[in-house]
């Protein structure tokens, strides 16, 4: 007789004939839209992330404009070719290239090993699937078992660099309200400043790593009651991290784009001071 | 096609496109039906049954999304036939039931669903720690609802086996069966990793045998899960992060060499499992491209190819058997 302690050990037959027709979905929706609009917002963003950073210039809207707004692009600016005013003292004398290059590395690797972007890209680029009951695009399939996606796992690693930037960014927003020349005061890019940092934050908090960090990975939460007061704070921030990628993303270039406007002088930025 | 589909919205019927066929191939057949008001699928299907198609194949139970037997794929969409109601489908146009994709096929929209009986030999179950003198006394384990909340939504799984059906691992990749638990199965290690008794560790078992880093979190688990359970986000993530504690991190390895704490290996955590081996293995006729099966453990820790087992490679049912097993 079989029980559950000596079970009937029968390891199943690879290649049993499958049902349903041969093709590749049987999925009459548009399935397809996501993929496509993942594909779109995440090449527009590359591309002018790309540009931005290599551009090089009107990052910083500074003392001439009475203004203390630095693209998050380009902080911390560390680098001797900062444009005087946009950092606090060089630090790195030996990179002579864009600044951008060297911080956007941090913020880069934290959303390429995000869990949710990672969904992302591999359902609208990879095609691995493109979406549920879809087949895959590849003939053979390993995932994140082998290198080099197997460093997916430092995402850790770069949750921690991209809190150290939520920091910097935070500290730009706060001076963002100090406008040399006229005292304290308040603009539309102060605002910008203030809801980039805020979203960032956002992001990181929301992040499913910081939420296994914080709390998650604790066996008996009775014995660890802070830790869980922190998980069950973050868990419905996890729920919507999602939305907090993409509104953070989207903002993140907004914001460049902004001080890039106000700092060539395309437009003026708006605002009062006491 | 499109005369077909403007009569049965004007006449009030419905065409059901069904998968008719078994291990030897088949094809769709179509019936066409009166509408019924507040149908689901699987109510039209039994009317198919009842009508025009006695011999039609389906398993089902209780007809309330509770049992998980009338898995199907409907319109493509892994779905529960008895919780798809028919006025959920696009109006007018014709539905397609089809047998899940990743199983065998038996017949019509009965699938072999035994790989997950399988894995499931294969999961180290519960394992609670020593009960201290008070329990002894008390005669039961205490714990706290805050404990043991989390794992409350791994045991709504009414193992419909669609989140298995759904994942590209294995549903586009058969080879990955030999190597890989599935969605199920990962929520339910998840439950034990996370009941505050369980003192086992699965971890490396779970990133070596079982897969877990096959994954890509599409999230194609969670939507289809009739149960609503958040098999990604609450389950295999926190798995992977566990499992990056364990192997990948390298100041939580620091920090267990000073504490003098070490992770379970593979075999270790196993130990207790019900059965031992891969949950697949490849057949005489084996397709291009699929490795051979792992069989026995070699140094406590290590799969290999038993090439000296009796009957291996000829007779795979027999392959990684244990000693004794099926006697």
């Amino acid at each position: 007789m079989t029980t559950l302690e000596q079970p009937t050990i029968t390891p199943v037959v690879l290649g049993g004939a499958r049902g349903g027709p041969e093709v590749r979905t049987l999925r009459k929706d548009r399935y397809w839209v996501q993929p496509l609009v993942t594909v779109t917002v995440l090449t527009l963003f590359v591309g002018y992330a790309s540009w931005a950073a290599f551009v090089n210039k009107d990052y910083f809207a500074g003392a001439a404009l009475h203004r203390n707004l630095i693209s998050p692009f380009y902080s911390p600016c560390l680098t001797e070719s900062c444009v005087p005013g946009s950092h606090p003292g060089t630090v790195i004398s030996w990179w002579t290239i864009s600044p951008a290059l060297l911080i956007l590395i941090f913020p880069l690797g934290f959303r390429m090993t995000c869990y949710y972007y990672r969904k992302a890209y591999y359902r609208s680029f990879w095609q691995a699937p493109p979406a549920c009951a879809v087949s895959d695009a590849h003939g053979s399939y390993t995932g994140e078992s082998r290198f080099p996606l197997l460093l997916q796992n430092l995402h850790r690693y770069f949750f921690y660099a991209g809190l150290v930037f939520n920091v910097i960014l935070t500290i730009d927003a706060v001076l963002a309200f100090r406008q040399p020349g006229v005292g304290i005061g308040f603009s539309l890019g102060t605002a910008v400043l203030v809801v980039n940092a805020c979203l960032l934050w956002l992001y990181s908090l929301s992040c499913h790593a910081c939420r296994h960090l914080c709390g998650g990975g604790v066996k008996r939460f009775s014995a660890a009651p802070i830790r869980h007061r922190i998980w069950k704070a973050l868990t419905p921030l996890n729920t919507h991290h999602m939305l907090f990628a993409w509104m953070s993303l989207v903002f993140v270039a907004l914001t460049d784009l902004y001080v890039r406007l106000v700092a060539s002088g395309a437009i003026h930025d708006y605002g009062f001071h006491f | 096609m499109a005369e077909e589909l403007t009569r049965a919205a004007v006449s009030g019927e419905v065409t059901m496109r069904v998968w008719r066929g078994d291990d030897g191939g088949g094809e769709f057949a179509d019936y066409v039906l009166p509408a019924q008001e507040g149908e689901v699928v699987l109510d039209v299907v039994h009317r198919i049954q009842a009508t025009q198609a006695p011999d039609l194949a389906c398993r089902w139970n209780c007809k309330a999304g509770k049992c998980g037997s009338c898995s199907a794929e409907i319109n493509g969409v892994p779905s529960l036939m008895c919780m798809t109601r028919m006025d959920s489908l696009p109006a007018g146009e014709t539905v397609t039931v089809a047998p899940m994709r990743a199983f065998p096929v038996l017949r019509d929209l009965v699938t072999d669903v035994s790989f997950n009986y399988e894995v499931a030999k294969r999961i180290p179950p519960f394992q609670p720690r020593e009960k201290t003198e008070d329990e002894v006394t008390v005669g039961g384990y205490r714990m706290q609802q805050m404990d043991v909340e989390r794992s409350q939504e791994f045991r709504k799984c009414i193992e419909c086996y669609l989140c298995q059906d759904v994942c590209h691992v294995i549903r586009d990749h058969e080879e990955n069966k030999t190597s890989f638990a599935g969605p199920r199965f990962f929520a339910r290690s998840a439950e034990l990793e996370m009941h505050p008794l369980d003192v086992n560790d699965r971890r490396e078992l779970l990133r070596r045998d079982q897969g877990l880093g096959k994954c890509n979190i599409t999230k194609c688990c969670t939507e289809v899960c009739p149960e609503n359970i958040k098999i990604t986000d609450n389950a295999i993530i926190p798995l992977k992060e566990r499992v990056v504690d364990a192997s990948y991190d390298p100041v939580a390895w620091l920090g267990r060499k000073l504490r003098n704490r070490s992770k379970k290996s593979a075999a270790e955590a196993a130990a207790t499992s019900p059965a031992e081996g891969p949950a697949a293995v490849q057949g005489d006729d084996p397709a291009h491209g699929i490795p051979g099966p792992p069989s026995r453990w070699v140094d406590g820790d290590d799969w290999v190819q038993d090439t000296d087992a009796p009957d291996a490679g000829t007779d795979p049912h027999t392959v990684g058997a244990p000693e004794g097993a099926g006697e």
